[in-house]
């Protein structure tokens, strides 16, 4: 074991801190203008996809390299490394695995500069996490695929220009995964329709979508027909590696401990409270884990091992970090706690209210934590199917 | 940067697999816990000879001088066959020597560690049962070039195997002016006895030292003797070494339920397509991983980054601690009164786990500890 890192590493490091130094201002100074700016210059450092291949506009960064970059950057709050969200997570990765060189063309670059967002088409209204049972149909006609059906709990949909999609092709496949087929469709195209739907803190953050035969050409066709389910799992396992989130974990401990620092409990400061104390320490306990656990599969990936199913351990650790710590602090303000969030409240503007309710896209998105447990009873431990 | 496991530590792994397989398997654990010693003298040789008594003994006193990272590889093997043997008693040891001890005090004592004659046993604890600095009351007085030592020292490991004791005294009534002694079992006024424990596979007793006299050369360190540090870093090595030993031991246990939930058919199915089974079971695993991130980084950073070392052993301990218990009681629980019984193995794991939550410090322990270090 070695926790040093290469001189090249360590150079790389502190280019990074340098370009930090020279070109991130305080975040209070941190205008419109501002984002402008970081956007242009992120991409010209070639750091926006930044262990993306060179040929498609990437960086051809290392996997160590990249994680020195995303925890530096997180490490002085720096905004992220571009801004097109789905596209960066797992649409630019599946385009670029399976994807025809003409759609890399078309598509990656863009995602790069960030032209336009891209929505995920996964969820249905009767499908949720049993997903390789979906059912909205995409029929070929000639060149096209008719797709007719519905999708649900699309986020972004209404301001998204594409959306990866998920169809049903053959409906009579010996295995349901192997009839589901990736489309990369153009949300304008007529045919669709997008309901937004508010969360409960009102926000229009997702939507249903309407497809009324709707046509895709073949050239979006992502994959091979039935290939779908097989990108679908690879592109998932990318959002899960996330060890760039233990920064934010960590800043919102400290967060923690200073709530702790300003509460008291029947006079006295609740962070000479045992039980507060315990229950801090055991928050820490965990983002430390979390850490390593990061770490050592960072390590498998250093070595050429594939990362399987274990990344749905951090996973886990982070939908629990994003229940309780919130609602930990909302037992540490009493009965502050129920004050709804906004400019009155009288502690933080009720950062913590509004994290008590807005845990949702971590924890059910990607995959809820029972599913997380079950892809670690069935892969790795080898248990039986539901 | 790499945190994983080099080829050498990985074949070490597998030969110490191997070969407990083999010579230790369960029915032998099972046979040997019920003995006087506790410990299969005929295997501690053999492991003698194999030469992982001396894993942290250095190379000029007899030992492979290797690692703490190496160490951890052995304890969670040991760990996981729930053997039987005063290895961490004697570890300790050998690391008290090495931290604290003289050259001669190491030419002295380190050999016989090492080559397995010698069974030492460290008494660190009272009855107070406190893991601070007031924990130690046991007095030296001195007199004439000698320390009179007069006290009690509990959970004693392997004490009644043990030849040898590494024992903490007081010299004076400032909280951290304690010193370390080697002193034999056969001296005047040494008396040891056995306390009986939830888990057989670990033992431990009652030093009880009635005017003990100590020439100054026993004393670890001589004229610079250990203080209260010397022992806090002792506590913190033990504490690691108990965890490493727990992941394999919680391994072991896991596995066994994982087993049971692929063979058992209830209402129709195997048990372990139920959810009530089978996502206790992921949960648990959860577990075991974040335990062996923890504790790799604690043993790296007891030989590394020893001013990191107390916050991630006490991290490693404090989450071992409970998650070890809990899984003790659930793999009781999935496997229903078959698992109540004496005659099936998983009863030793929840034994196992009793042992694990006592021993240097229980989940509460550590993470006020790590409140503490934490800046709370």
């Amino acid at each position: 074991m070695d926790f040093n890192l290469t001189p090249e590493q360590e150079a790389f490091r502190d280019e990074v801190r340098r370009f930090l130094d020279e070109n991130l201002p305080p975040e209070e100074e941190r205008d419109a203008m501002f984002q402008l700016r970081w956007g242009k210059l992120v991409r010209e450092k070639r750091w926006v996809g930044f262990s993306w291949p060179k040929e498609v506009g990437g960086g051809g960064g290392g996997i160590m390299e990249q994680a020195i970059l995303k925890e530096e950057m997180a490490n002085r709050r720096a905004p992220p490394l571009g801004t097109c969200i789905m596209g960066l997570a797992w649409v630019g990765p599946a385009i670029i695995q399976y994807g025809t060189q003409d759609q890399k063309d078309r598509f990656i670059e863009d995602i790069l500069d960030a032209k336009y967002q891209w929505c995920t088409g996964y969820s249905e209204p009767d499908i949720g996490s049993d997903l390789a049972s979906l059912q909205c149909k995409g029929l070929r006609e000639g060149d096209y695929y008719v797709v007719n059906g519905q999708k649900i709990w699309t986020s972004l949909a209404q301001w998204a220009k594409w959306m990866i999609l998920l169809v049903r092709t053959n409906p009579d496949a010996e295995k349901k995964h192997d009839g589901i087929t990736c489309l990369l469709v153009e949300m304008d195209s007529p045919g669709i329709t997008v309901a937004p739907i508010q969360n409960m803190s009102k926000q229009p953050f997702f939507a249903e979508v309407f497809f009324d035969d709707v046509k895709v050409p073949v050239e979006n066709l992502l994959g091979r027909e039935g290939q779908g389910w097989q990108i679908t799992i690879g592109a998932l396992a990318n959002e899960r590696s996330g060890i760039s989130e233990i920064t934010g974990l960590l800043r919102e401990l400290d967060l923690l401990k200073e709530l702790a620092r300003n509460s008291r409990i029947d006079g006295r400061p609740a962070i000479e409270d045992a039980r507060v104390r315990r229950r801090i320490a055991e928050f820490e306990t965990r983002v430390a884990a979390m850490r390593f656990n990061g770490l050592r599969y960072l390590t498998k990936q250093i070595r050429g091992e594939p990362l399987g199913s274990e990344t749905s351990v951090n996973k886990l650790h982070t939908a629990h970090l994003e229940k309780y710590t919130a609602e930990f602090a909302l037992e540490l303000q009493g009965s502050y706690g129920a004050i709804a969030p906004g400019r009155k409240h009288p502690i933080d503007h009720g950062r913590w209210q509004k994290e008590a309710l807005g845990w949702c896209t971590a924890v059910i998105g990607g995959g809820t934590p029972n599913i997380q447990k079950n892809i670690i009873a069935e892969r790795i431990l080898g248990l039986p199917h539901d | 940067m790499n945190f994983g496991f080099t080829e050498e530590q990985e074949m070490l792994r597998a030969e110490v697999r191997k070969f407990l397989d083999s010579k230790s398997p369960i029915e032998e654990v099972r046979k040997i816990m019920e003995t006087e010693p506790g410990y299969s003298a005929k295997l501690w040789d053999e492991m003698a000879h194999l030469g992982w008594l001396g894993l942290l003994v250095p190379e000029e006193f007899g030992g492979a001088g290797l690692a703490w990272v190496d160490l951890t590889v052995l304890l969670e093997e040991t760990g996981r066959s729930l053997y039987p043997s005063p290895l961490l008693a004697c570890t300790l040891a050998v690391i008290a020597l090495c931290e604290n001890g003289t050259p001669n005090q190491q030419r002295r004592w380190l050999p016989g560690l090492a080559d397995g004659s010698r069974i030492f046993s460290v008494a660190l604890q009272e009855a107070e049962d406190r893991l601070d600095p007031e924990g130690t009351q046991t007095t030296g007085r001195s007199e004439g070039g000698r320390f009179i030592l007069r006290g009690e020292k509990h959970f004693v490991p392997f004490a009644t195997a043990a030849q040898h004791f590494v024992v903490s005294f007081r010299n004076s009534e400032q909280p951290n002016d304690v010193s370390l002694a080697v002193i034999d079992g056969d001296a005047d006024g040494v008396e040891v006895c056995d306390t009986p424990s939830i888990d057989t596979t670990k033992r431990f007793g009652v030093l009880t030292l009635s005017d003990v006299s100590v020439p100054a050369e026993r004393v670890l360190g001589e004229s610079s003797p250990a203080g209260w540090p010397a022992i806090a870093r002792l506590l913190d090595h033990a504490a690691a070494m108990v965890t490493a030993e727990a992941i394999g031991a919680a391994e072991g246990g896991h596995a066994l339920i994982v087993e049971y939930a692929k063979q058992r058919t209830q209402f129709g199915s195997l048990i372990g397509r139920y959810q009530g089974v089978k996502h206790p079971l992921a949960e648990m695993y959860v577990d075991i991983e974040s335990i062996k991130s923890l504790l790799y980084y604690a043993a790296w950073c007891l030989d590394e980054s020893p001013a990191e070392a107390p916050l991630y052993v006490s991290m490693a301990k404090a989450y071992a601690s409970d998650a070890f218990t809990r899984i003790g009681i659930d793999g009781i629980e999935l496997h229903g009164a078959l698992g109540y019984t004496w005659e099936y193995d998983a009863q030793l794991y929840l034994k196992r786990s009793k042992w694990v939550k006592s021993a240097y410090g229980g989940s509460d322990h550590h993470y006020g500890r790590v409140a503490d270090l934490g800046g709370l």
